[in-house]
């Protein structure tokens, strides 16, 4: 585990995620050959259209068909190309969920599988485009690596770490603008958490997007007088199981914060870990075993529990049940 | 365009149809022995199987990895054995091997496994996802400048699947003409569908050929068991240049054992030693 401050952008600014995966794929595709990308009619949504226009011979329109596009991907995997997937996160995760498991998971094929519009934010379009059991499904899945980068430096820092790897890989992609927390020459490691703050009193992990809301989060703590560490998992699989055990270790208790179902995604992987190698008591931030609807992102965070405040309260929470075992000698 | 490589073609019709009466006597007898696996849908793609191999595909069982070979995939997966055993007559394993089928830590697995076994293509088993792949190799040799045709068997119970209408769609908007289908059309599904008389089990798929054509493909209809008009339909299908091809293949489920053609109950049931007796005898007679 290490707390590298180097690694965190200096100065505070947004950046587009969905136009960081575009323009990350203009750049790969100049640098490799053999990169193809599979689109499912909504390239001018997760910004493939980019890509479209500068390599029009690499770019596949496979329609509206992902068990196709899938199966498709597959195919050009075994011919030397490296197909990367275009379509939103809700539907590469489930709807063509058999084709990826037999023709790309069991034989392990080089396909990038990119889930944009990832989480609860995907514009207004509510329960049906929101994605929140996507990191289970890919982590339940042997041989697939699933990542969740918390900004856009970090995802294109992944996406050229992917095209240097064979493995049949999800990538999770947010649609909206986000702030910057990793510094532009940030180097993204299959495996390997960041301990982005030190902190005593407590421990909180992030993954994706909310790994930010997780530092906001320590920032409230720091006004309350609370020293709060956070612990980034950009790889759900493999996971830094030392890196969270040493946090669990130095601090005693841990909260996870993702957009994500609580079940099967970081809160599922960090209790399964804790679990076996040094119980802790914790507390799982993100989707409580439910669908989101349509609003404004600031009101679905709120709705379903995913603010810094969220994040902060399950602290707080932790640290009085803590204080309350220690008066009654438990 | 690089060229591919090729050996141990076949072209002989007399030798054809021996090769598929030994593919037979091998299936029944590894099924036989194993106790268990598809028997009748293996025996209608018998042949279908021994013509590519052996009379069509530019392969070289000495170089299963080579870029520029012609891809085949048997997109009906629970058909392997016949797969199998013609791949272990063109050399790609031994034909003692057979005798792992579906025994643990075999390189034969129930359905195929791409990386298990030098010389297959794809995995497949979960149906209706074969023409996908295919589709994607046929884009990837496009896509090299390689001449390889790609190949791709479909169960006619199979093609009840979505997937494969997807597939057709987007096959024929790319006018994949290094694109083949092949049905093994025999009409026997698994279990079947209820109808006005009470049951039935003929044909799980009306006309697949008009869907397809619907779809904008090139259909050729054949005798699925007459090597001549197998090795014409192949020759047809690569000399077709405006899109892909489907071979409508006519088969008999059971195909070449009296007893067990046309009978469901031989969709996956293994032979006894006086069946299999039954079966090598008619097998080999029918050859004299």
């Amino acid at each position: 585990m290490s707390a590298t401050q180097t690694l965190l952008a200096t100065e505070p600014r947004n950046a587009g995620v969905r136009e960081a995966w575009g323009e990350g794929l203009v750049a790969l595709g100049n640098r490799y050959a053999n990169l193809v990308v599979l689109d499912g009619d909504l390239a001018n949504s997760t910004k493939a259209d980019l890509f479209a226009a500068a390599h029009p011979d690499r770019f596949f329109e496979m329609g509206i068909a992902e068990q196709n596009m899938l199966g498709v991907a597959a195919g050009l995997a075994t011919t030397g190309y490296v197909p990367w997937i275009s379509t939103f996160a809700a539907f590469v995760a489930k709807r063509a969920l058999d084709q990826i498991r037999v023709v790309i998971a069991q034989p392990s094929l080089n396909v990038k599988m990119c889930g944009a519009y990832s989480g609860i934010l995907p514009s207004k379009t509510g329960k049906t485009h929101q994605s929140v059991e996507d990191l289970a499904v890919f982590r339940a899945m042997p041989h697939v690596v699933t990542i969740a980068p918390a900004d856009a430096v970090e995802l294109q820092a992944a996406m050229a770490a992917m095209m240097e790897d064979v493995r049949p890989t999800y990538l999770r992609v947010t649609r909206d603008a986000s702030p910057v927390i990793f510094a532009d020459d940030y180097v993204f490691e299959f495996g390997k958490a960041h301990l982005l703050r030190r902190g005593s009193d407590l421990g909180i992990v992030g993954t994706g997007v909310q790994t930010v809301r997780a530092l906001e989060a320590a920032e409230l703590l720091e006004a309350e007088g609370i020293s709060a560490a956070v612990l980034h998992v950009p790889t759900l699989k493999p996971l830094d199981v030392d890196a969270i055990c040493d946090l669990a270790a130095a601090t005693g208790l841990i909260v996870t914060a993702e957009d994500h179902s609580i079940i099967g995604g970081l809160g599922s992987a960090v209790a399964e870990v804790l679990s076996e190698h040094i119980p802790t008591r914790m507390r799982r931030v993100g989707l409580q075993d439910t669908y989101g609807e349509s609003g404004p992102n600031d009101a679905l965070l709120e709705k379903y529990g995913l603010t810094p405040r969220h994040v902060a309260d399950a602290g707080l929470e932790l640290l009085a049940l803590k204080a309350g075992a220690k008066a009654t000698g438990k | 365009m690089t060229t591919h490589t090729q050996t141990g073609t076949v072209t002989d019709i007399a030798e054809l149809r021996r090769l598929s009466a030994r593919t037979r006597q091998l299936i029944l007898e590894t099924v036989h022995h194993a106790g268990a696996g598809h028997v009748g849908g293996p025996l209608s793609v018998a042949d279908i199987l021994v013509n590519l191999y052996f009379n069509r595909l530019r392969i070289d069982p000495e170089n299963p990895g080579d870029p520029a070979r012609d891809r085949c995939i048997l997109s009906k997966g629970h058909s392997s054995i016949a797969l199998y055993t013609v791949l272990a007559l063109r050399g790609y394993l031994p034909v003692e091997e057979l005798a792992t089928f579906d025994a643990i830590d075999s390189r034969l697995q129930g359905h195929p496994d791409l990386r298990a076994l030098p010389g297959l293509d794809m995995s497949t088993g979960s149906l209706g996802q074969g023409l996908s792949p295919g589709i994607g190799m046929a884009l990837g040799a496009r896509l090299a400048k390689l001449d390889f045709h790609t190949w791709v068997i479909l169960g006619d119970g199979e093609i009840q699947e979505g997937q494969i209408w997807e597939a057709a769609f987007v096959a024929s908007r790319y006018r994949l003409h290094n694109l083949t289908a092949i049905v093994d059309y025999n009409r026997l599904p698994q279990f079947g569908w209820p109808d006005a008389s009470g049951f039935t089990r003929d044909e799980p798929i009306d006309d697949p050929g008009g869907k397809f054509a619907a779809f904008g493909w090139n259909v050729i209809e054949i005798d699925g068991h007459d090597h001549d008009a197998l090795g014409g339909a192949f020759d047809a299908a690569v000399a077709h240049r405006d899109g892909p091809t489907v071979i409508v293949a006519h088969t008999i489920k059971g195909k070449g054992i009296s007893f067990m053609e046309h009978e469901y109950n031989w969709h996956a049931t293994p032979p006894d030693e006086q069946q299999l007796a039954d079966a090598v005898a008619e097998l080999q007679g029918a050859l004299a």
